[in-house]
């Protein structure tokens, strides 16, 4: 345990009488890759909001790669690659010019050619952001979150809204990513993707970590009966947690 | 030398790769500093924006040249005047016609009092004996009728001049409206381009979460305020440079002050309306605050400032408040320095006022501020 990309502990975030994160506690290993699944208003945003040092927590312990946001904010900037759940990238410029931008941010990193093939736009580069498709958009935008070469990257809700094959492309290349050692924390409301790429996952709800483990751990402590031809998915597992209510913001 | 060509590209092609990551040096990957990269990124925001070079550019000229039209140098233009019906009227006519100064409108009989409320005629002569002047006599063109009207008349009636004076018609540079108007209408594109410029460009890119997600990543924040008021002065020049130049070979308007000068107050102007920009936009998270907000703050000072006419039409009471405003300092610095030639020290009260609306809006600001 002494490896760890994230380490949170005894989280707390308040919006006046709302509890938006309530004493949750995360642990992610170098190299791993971990989704935080939640109905929606469950915290997820807000948690990885203030991992990624864009809130400030009212309580709590959090250390990225080792380090911490009051002191080495700037350090930990250079390291991570953050997706935002719902940024809307400068529609008039070109997907190379907005590549440049963000990785002119950092000090270190891959050219910028390399990061438009990482996420497959080469193609693109002279397009303008505005005429792509949403699942060009996202890659995009995670090519922007690669550019500075992160150790760790934090992804809100990367799949959201895209179609079957756009999201299988961008979880390509989320697993070469991977591959390639890196570190992986996303949240996600898709139970096939958190089974795809992750190792581990965390179901949250009203703020707190109800259950972690390994997908396939997760669906056998389900109970579902292993001789059934129908086996339990993590969806299952997900519904018996937080329920059936529909949750709406 | 075709055995050179592909030795050439392997040396390139390992160039980089002799410079490895993790060294001391930055390695922006191809991309230049983020100052560079963020002003270009709003050049070119702006520049594939059609109507924003439309406001910004060609709207000033067509300004400029309507109320060039509107507002020919005055005197030049003969004075319209209707004759009503009347026993009199073709001697009245015959009268008026001789004078160059005069053009006689035909007025459909009952519409006369229609033409002098639009001010299609500044007069109507009913022909009696003597004759009816009708006229407002608080509209100044009117008054003018009245004088060369009674002067015609009573010339056709055989008066007789004790003496006549000498008239030297004296052209003095810069004194037409237009080229009054000019340097006014620049001052307004300094502050409508600024403080739009700046706001609109924070608001949306707030709006679109993209303030948040640039803050999420190492650059810094001054880096991305400096930009948006870099990219400013980048288009200030041709903002001020195309009107005047404009002014100076479409119309004749002459340009006293040294190009240094006019540079100068055109860029503490478009500084101090940018802070005034980046204040209004400091927190506002919609298109129809931000705009309510600048409605407010320029429109009041397009009617006060001086821009179309002289701030000394409003009452004594009100002057405190006009002169305080920044555009009023702008515009009439501006006038100084173009049309007078005046010096920057002749104007450091106002260079000095618009050094306040600096300063203060921008530590307001930064206090202010919203990144998301």
């Amino acid at each position: 345990m002494q490896d760890l990309a994230v380490r949170c502990d005894g989280l707390v975030k308040r919006y006046g009488n709302l509890v938006a994160v309530d004493g949750l506690s995360l642990h992610v290993r170098r190299g791993e890759c971990v989704g935080v699944l939640g109905p929606n208003g469950a915290g997820k945003t807000t948690t990885i909001e203030i991992l990624e040092g864009i809130l400030p927590p009212d309580d709590g312990d959090v250390e990225i790669l080792g380090m911490r946001w009051r002191t080495d904010a700037r350090d930990l900037r250079n390291r991570l690659g953050i997706q935002l759940q719902d940024t809307q990238l400068n529609e008039k410029l070109t997907v190379e010019e907005t590549v440049r931008l963000f990785r002119s941010f950092y000090r270190q990193g891959r050219p910028v050619a390399e990061l438009l093939r990482i996420v497959e736009l080469e193609g693109k580069r002279a397009s303008r952001v505005g005429t792509l498709s949403g699942g060009q958009k996202q890659r995009l935008s995670l090519a922007c979150a690669l550019a500075g070469d992160p150790d760790l990257l934090f992804l809100d809700e990367p799949t959201t809204g895209l179609d079957p094959q756009a999201r299988r492309q961008l979880w390509d290349v989320l697993a070469r990513f991977r591959d390639g050692g890196g570190t992986i924390l996303l949240t996600t409301h898709y139970m096939d993707e958190a089974q795809t790429l992750c190792d581990r996952v965390a179901v949250v709800d009203h703020g707190r970590s109800i259950a972690e483990g390994t997908p396939a751990s997760l669906i056998s402590s389900l109970g579902a009966p292993k001789t059934v031809v129908q086996q339990g998915t993590l969806e299952d597992v997900f519904m018996s947690l937080t329920g059936r209510h529909l949750r709406d913001d | 030398m075709t055995s050179e060509q592909p030795q050439t590209t392997v040396g390139e092609v390992s160039t980089p790769a002799a410079n490895p990551r993790g060294s001391s040096t930055v390695d922006r990957g191809g991309a230049s500093h983020p100052l560079v990269e963020l002003t270009l990124t709003r050049l070119r925001e702006f520049v594939r924006e059609p109507e924003a070079l439309f406001w910004a550019f060609v709207f000033p000229i067509l300004m400029t040249i309507v109320m060039a039209l509107a507002f020919p140098s005055s005197g030049t233009r003969p004075v319209p005047v209707a004759i009503a019906d009347g026993p009199n009227a073709a001697a009245v006519r015959r009268a008026l016609a001789g004078d160059p100064s005069i053009a006689i409108r035909d007025i459909a009989p009952g519409g006369e009092q229609g033409a002098l409320r639009e001010g299609a005629v500044h007069l109507i002569v009913v022909p009696a004996d003597p004759p009816i002047y009708q006229f407002d006599p608080a509209r100044e063109e009117s008054r003018v009728a009245r004088l060369v009207v009674d002067n015609a008349l009573k010339k056709a009636s055989g008066r007789l001049d004790p003496w006549r004076a000498h008239e030297q018609p004296v052209q003095i540079p810069g004194s037409r409206y237009v080229d009054w108007l000019i340097p006014g209408l620049v001052a307004m594109g300094i502050m409508t381009n600024g403080m739009w410029g700046i706001a609109f460009a924070i608001v949306q890119a707030r709006l679109r979460k993209l303030l948040k997600r640039m803050l999420a990543s190492p650059m810094r924040k001054w880096e991305f305020l400096f930009a948006q008021v870099g990219a400013r002065l980048i288009f200030l020049a041709p903002e001020v440079a195309i009107p005047l130049a404009f002014g100076a070979l479409a119309l004749g308007m002459p340009i006293h002050g040294s190009f240094v000068a006019i540079a100068a107050v055109s860029l503490l102007g478009a500084v101090t309306f940018g802070a005034i920009g980046l204040l209004l936009g400091s927190r506002v998270r919609t298109f129809e605050a931000v705009s309510g907000l600048m409605n407010l703050a320029t429109v009041p000072m397009w009617l006060l400032s001086g821009v179309f006419f002289s701030t000394s039409n409003f009452p004594d009471a009100f002057q405190p408040a006009i002169q305080a405003l920044p555009l009023t300092a702008l515009v009439d610095a501006l006038r100084a320095v173009v049309l007078e030639g005046r010096s920057l020290i002749a104007i450091r009260g106002e260079l000095a006022l618009l050094g306040a609306w600096t300063i203060v809006p921008f530590v307001l600001a930064l206090r202010l501020f919203k990144w998301r």
